[in-house]
């Protein structure tokens, strides 16, 4: 079951969250050089959940790791939440990426010797709070995400879907306003990646955060509330609305 | 954060054991083998740890004091009439082969002090008096010296009991504590005119003259003294001691095949922890890429890799000392195994496991600082 959009929201006017401008990127040297974004522009709003889809290797990963602080462009301006990345040096966007970005990943990336309590307290552990704070605050989202009974298994107990709860508990237990997730239900079977998407939709909604989901699954395109199509480092275009994206039948 | 560091790393039993018997195996090695080596080197210079004195005088070619050239009599006078010698008395010293009551060999280490001074004595007396060496036919024997010598005998020998040094008689007048000699020998000692016939006889039979300067006066600037107007080699105790181990290191393998050994212990810890610490960090990559992209900065993956690597030598070290430590009270109870544990080893040794602990550090430092935080998002 899909949440209904809150009718007071429109995300096409939304304000400006990323804005992406003339964005390159080219990896190797010489012959072996590929050039994977090529001038590239694109925004996402405040309270949206956008989708990043488009053929294998087209570069959704790396404008999506641009974006987050991990990868550094070649050329281009990066405004996210108001930072300048481009013009920011190691350290302080790694401290940005701490303080604002929640990241969820394809293949969980959950540590196996800690809980998932610890696992889920890690971004609050790395921006100093205390253990006892953060442990508090990683079970109150291990119950946001519907498994709070979870809190001290190991992650190798868990079902594939229960461990991307886990990631996403993680991915919010520091309340980024932006979030990351690259292919965040390729791992899990039809059921399991329903339902990761509509918690990742109800918590863009309610908290008005940003979400840009990079994916290839189009039995979760209904999520979207924008979806931007690329194809050979370039956007294609942006279908504005729901209505529009289950129009425009995109299949990758 | 520090905690889920080690958590991670006492979480992966596997390695973390790898790592522990590593560093404890490396640790084993290394303080075994310069426990050795100090035990056999107090070996080498028993005979100055035994008989004290201030000041050593021996012929000019004498580098140790195994190695005796022996002096003329008349030398004792000379060394007596330096300035600012407070006295100087004769000493005998020499592994000899002993014949026994029952005709059987023994090799024993005989010491002849000078009978009015007692210069060069034992220090500690277990059973007996001293001054009954001046008695006829008199001897002092170490501990050692009543196990090899009770040898066929219904009880352990004791004080009155008599026995036999090449057809002369040695009744025994007391026991004492001696540090083991190098050639493995009891010690016997006995007056300096008494040695001299127990011993083979020889045209010269002086080993040393012990010396001591005057109160206040520096041993250093005596021996120089009396080196300068006798033409013999004057070392005081501590040069004596080292002059001793130095022949030994440059003149017997024992300093090459111990020092291999410790170096082994080095190279193999080394390996095994930096080898199974690389491992380790390589098998998290992924985990610390995601720390690292959940801005984790460099310098505090590599302060929770710091962290682990101590730990670890913490642990491996304290379970390697350990073991030595008994080891050691093993061989010491044997009597037989030179160890001597100095507490300058578990300091030297702390210091290398901490080098093998940086080393290990550094390997998955370098791993982690190239790592790229965007590499988390391949599949
Ligand atoms: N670190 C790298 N070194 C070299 N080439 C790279 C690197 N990262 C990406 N590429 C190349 O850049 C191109 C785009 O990669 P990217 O991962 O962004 O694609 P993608 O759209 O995410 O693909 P997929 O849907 O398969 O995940 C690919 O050709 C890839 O081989
Ligand atoms: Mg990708």
């Amino acid at each position: 079951m899909v949440a209904p959009a809150p009718t007071h929201f429109t995300p096409s006017r939304a304000p400006l969250a990323v804005v992406l401008k003339g964005l390159d990127k080219s990896f190797g040297e010489g012959d072996s050089r590929t050039h994977v974004l090529k001038h590239t522009q694109f925004d996402a709003r405040l309270g949206e959940l956008l989708m990043l889809v488009g053929p294998s290797g087209c570069g959704k990963t790396t404008l999506l790791s641009i974006l987050a602080g991990t990868l550094v462009a070649d050329g281009g301006e990066i405004n996210v939440l108001g930072y300048r990345l481009h013009e920011m040096k190691s350290g302080p966007i790694t401290k940005f990426r701490s303080n604002h970005i929640g990241f969820i990943f394809q293949q969980f990336n959950l540590i196996p010797t800690l809980t998932v309590a610890e696992n889920v307290s890690v971004p609050l552990l790395i921006q100093g709070v205390s253990v006892t704070k953060a442990e508090k605050k990683a079970r109150e989202l291990l119950a946001v995400v519907g498994i709070p009974e979870k809190a001290d298994d190991r992650p190798v107990k868990l079902s594939g879907g229960q461990q991307q709860r886990v990631a996403i508990a993680r991915a919010l237990v520091h309340e980024p306003p932006l979030l990351v997730c690259d292919e965040p239900t390729s791992a899990l079977d039809s059921e399991n990646g329903q339902h990761v998407m509509e918690i990742l939709r109800t918590i863009a909604r309610q908290e008005t955060r940003t979400v840009i989901v990079v994916t290839h699954d189009p039995r979760i395109y209904k999520f979207a509330d924008r979806m931007a199509e690329m194809e050979d480092g370039r956007i294609l275009r942006v279908l504005q609305s729901p209505a529009e994206i289950a129009a425009a039948h995109i299949n990758f | 954060m520090y905690r889920l560091a080690l958590k991670m790393l006492f979480g992966d039993h596997a390695k973390y054991l790898m790592l522990i018997s590593g560093i404890t195996f490396s640790t084993l090695l290394m303080a075994q083998g310069a426990s050795l080596f100090c035990g056999i080197m107090s070996w080498t210079f028993a005979t100055l740890r035994n008989s004290r004195a201030a000041i050593w005088v021996a012929d000019p070619k004498v580098e140790q004091v195994n190695d005796t050239k022996p002096l003329r009599d008349t030398d004792v006078n000379r060394v007596r009439s330096v300035r600012n010698v407070a006295w100087a008395a004769p000493l005998f010293s020499s592994t000899i082969q002993a014949r026994l009551l029952d005709g059987s060999f023994k090799l024993i280490q005989l010491v002849g002090i000078d009978a009015t001074t007692f210069a060069g004595a034992p220090a500690k007396m277990l059973r007996g008096r001293l001054e009954d060496l001046r008695l006829p036919n008199t001897v002092i024997i170490d501990d050692l010296g009543v196990e090899r010598l009770s040898e066929g005998r219904s009880r352990p020998i004791d004080v009155g009991d008599v026995f036999e040094i090449n057809d002369r008689e040695a009744r025994i007048v007391g026991i004492c504590r001696a540090y083991r000699s190098f050639f493995g020998g009891p010690y016997v000692y006995t007056t300096y005119d008494r040695a001299v016939q127990y011993a083979p006889t020889q045209r010269k039979m002086l080993s040393f003259i012990l010396a001591a300067p005057q109160p206040g006066r520096d041993p250093h600037a005596v021996a120089h003294e009396i080196e300068r107007e006798t033409g013999l080699r004057a070392f005081t105790e501590s040069e004596f001691i080292w002059s001793t181990m130095w022949w030994y290191v440059k003149n017997t393998g024992i300093p090459f095949n111990v020092g291999t050994l410790v170096l082994l212990g080095f190279i193999v810890g080394t390996v095994i922890s930096g080898q199974t610490f690389y491992a380790f960090v390589h098998e998290n990559t992924r985990n610390l890429g995601a720390l690292k992209a959940m801005g984790a900065s460099t310098w505090k993956l590599c302060s929770m890799l710091i962290l682990q690597s101590l730990a670890v030598g913490f642990i491996g070290y304290g379970v390697g000392i350990g073991a030595v430590a008994l080891l050691g009270n093993f061989l010491l109870g044997l009597g037989k195994v030179p160890f001597l544990l100095l507490w300058q080893i578990p300091v030297i040794v702390g210091v290398a496991v901490f080098f093998i602990c940086a080393i290990s550090a550094v390997l998955g430092i370098l791993r982690i600082a190239r790592l790229e935080p965007a590499i988390v998002f391949r599949g």
